[in-house]
């Protein structure tokens, strides 16, 4: 499947079935501080992803004080 | 197509956010409802904001102020908002059209102040002439102007979208040092008094990914980057270091700084009064201060005093300083 990747914002090819959860475990990144949006729409830990679907992965933490 | 997930713990319908720290997932109706009445519980519990005050919102661009302006305006307050152009490159301009965007979307009343126009410096060139780091001039910038614009604009309240996050890795940090006397100044509300305005947090309840889940359920267009200078600063690895400890041990943020609140801050309160006294006018802008000038016309005086200076390179000769 597609990945979009932020900061930088960049695309990877995924292969293989994951559940949201599971991508970010395969990408090292902290599930805290990630969301995934499956075609256009944010999706849970557990939902699954098929190998068409457009995900987004979100980071969500800012650095200002 | 997205295939089917686990359900919301309120109806049962489809979920799109799970919470661990509430053991729970929720459907957006129910989820945009947790949020509102997480709000409202930090508003109501700290005397916060009433529904006369008028509010003014510092507004950068990204989720966390776009969305307590959001947030507010649906629990019926009354909330302009204050955006700055730091002069940080391109950040800044994108920042700014998010901001303008929602609130012209929305009909509502936008302040702008642009750094480099008004004041005639900007962030970069701040923090190369003052040699400190960017995340200090901007912070020690942004305050100044907020002060200035809620008490010019007649506001007896600045709200400003601090989340649960930020202010877990704020008291990590000063834990870490043993600094009393920013622990006993870390409250949700900071009443007001001369050359002060109220200054609020009502996201203190909330966690960063939530307030990113609420701008992509209420479609809200945000800054998704990061400010390229505070790339590697402490606060980000202090935040990356509770996440570390909530992904093992669901609500431990909550814990640590809702609990600190509650159990710690009554034992520190006095403590946080040094440096209230001795304040008096900043001799060039009025502003409350112990010293000659105050910091913000330091900073102005100096960075006014240097050539401006491209955001890239601060952050090509910052690497690996902070």
């Amino acid at each position: 499947m597609k990945v979009l990747l932020r900061n930088p914002k960049r695309e990877v090819e995924v292969e293989g079935r994951y559940t949201v959860n599971s991508l970010l475990t395969h990408l090292d990144l902290p599930r805290e501080s990630h969301l995934v949006i499956c075609n256009g729409t944010l999706v849970p830990g557990d939902a699954p992803l098929a190998a068409t679907d457009l995900v987004e992965i979100r980071p969500v933490i800012s650095g200002g004080a | 197509m997205v295939a089917a997930g686990s359900k919301c713990r309120t109806c049962r319908g489809p979920a799109v956010i799970d919470l661990p720290r509430h053991n729970a997932n929720f459907c957006a109706d129910h989820f945009m409802e947790l949020c509102r009445r997480q709000v409202a519980k930090a508003i109501d519990k700290f005397d916060m904001l009433s529904k006369e005050d008028r509010i003014l919102v510092a507004v950068s661009g990204g989720k966390d102020s776009l969305a307590v302006w959001d947030i507010l305006l649906e629990l019926g307050y009354r909330a302009d908002g204050l955006y700055i152009g730091l002069g940080i490159g391109d950040y800044s301009d994108v920042s700014g059209e998010y901001a303008k965007a929602f609130a012209a979307e929305r009909g509502l009343h936008l302040i702008t102040v642009d750094l480099r126009n008004d004041y005639g410096f900007d962030i970069p060139t701040a923090s190369k002439a003052t040699r400190r780091v960017p995340c200090s001039a901007c912070g020690t910038s942004k305050r100044h102007i907020f002060d200035k614009a809620a008490l010019d604009g007649g506001y007896t309240a600045l709200v400003t979208g601090h989340n649960l996050d930020d202010e877990a890795a704020v008291l990590f940090g000063n834990t870490l040092r043993w600094d009393v006397e920013y622990l006993a100044r870390q409250l949700p509300v900071l009443p007001a008094r001369d050359g002060f305005p109220k200054k609020v947090k009502p996201l203190i309840r909330l966690t960063e990914r939530e307030m990113a889940a609420w701008c992509i359920v209420r479609g809200i267009d945000y800054l998704v980057d990061e400010c390229p200078m505070a790339l590697g600063n402490k606060h980000l690895a202090y935040k990356a270091a509770l996440n570390s400890i909530e992904q093992e041990s669901p609500g431990s943020k909550a814990s640590f700084y809702l609990n600190f609140l509650d159990n710690m801050a009554p034992l520190l309160a006095g403590a946080g009064a040094s440096g209230v006294e001795g304040l008096r006018p900043c001799p060039s802008c009025g502003a409350p201060t112990t010293g000659d000038l105050c910091a913000f016309c330091r900073i102005a005086e100096k960075s006014r005093a240097h050539d401006p200076v491209p955001v890239e390179l601060v952050l090509s000769k910052g690497r690996g300083k902070r």
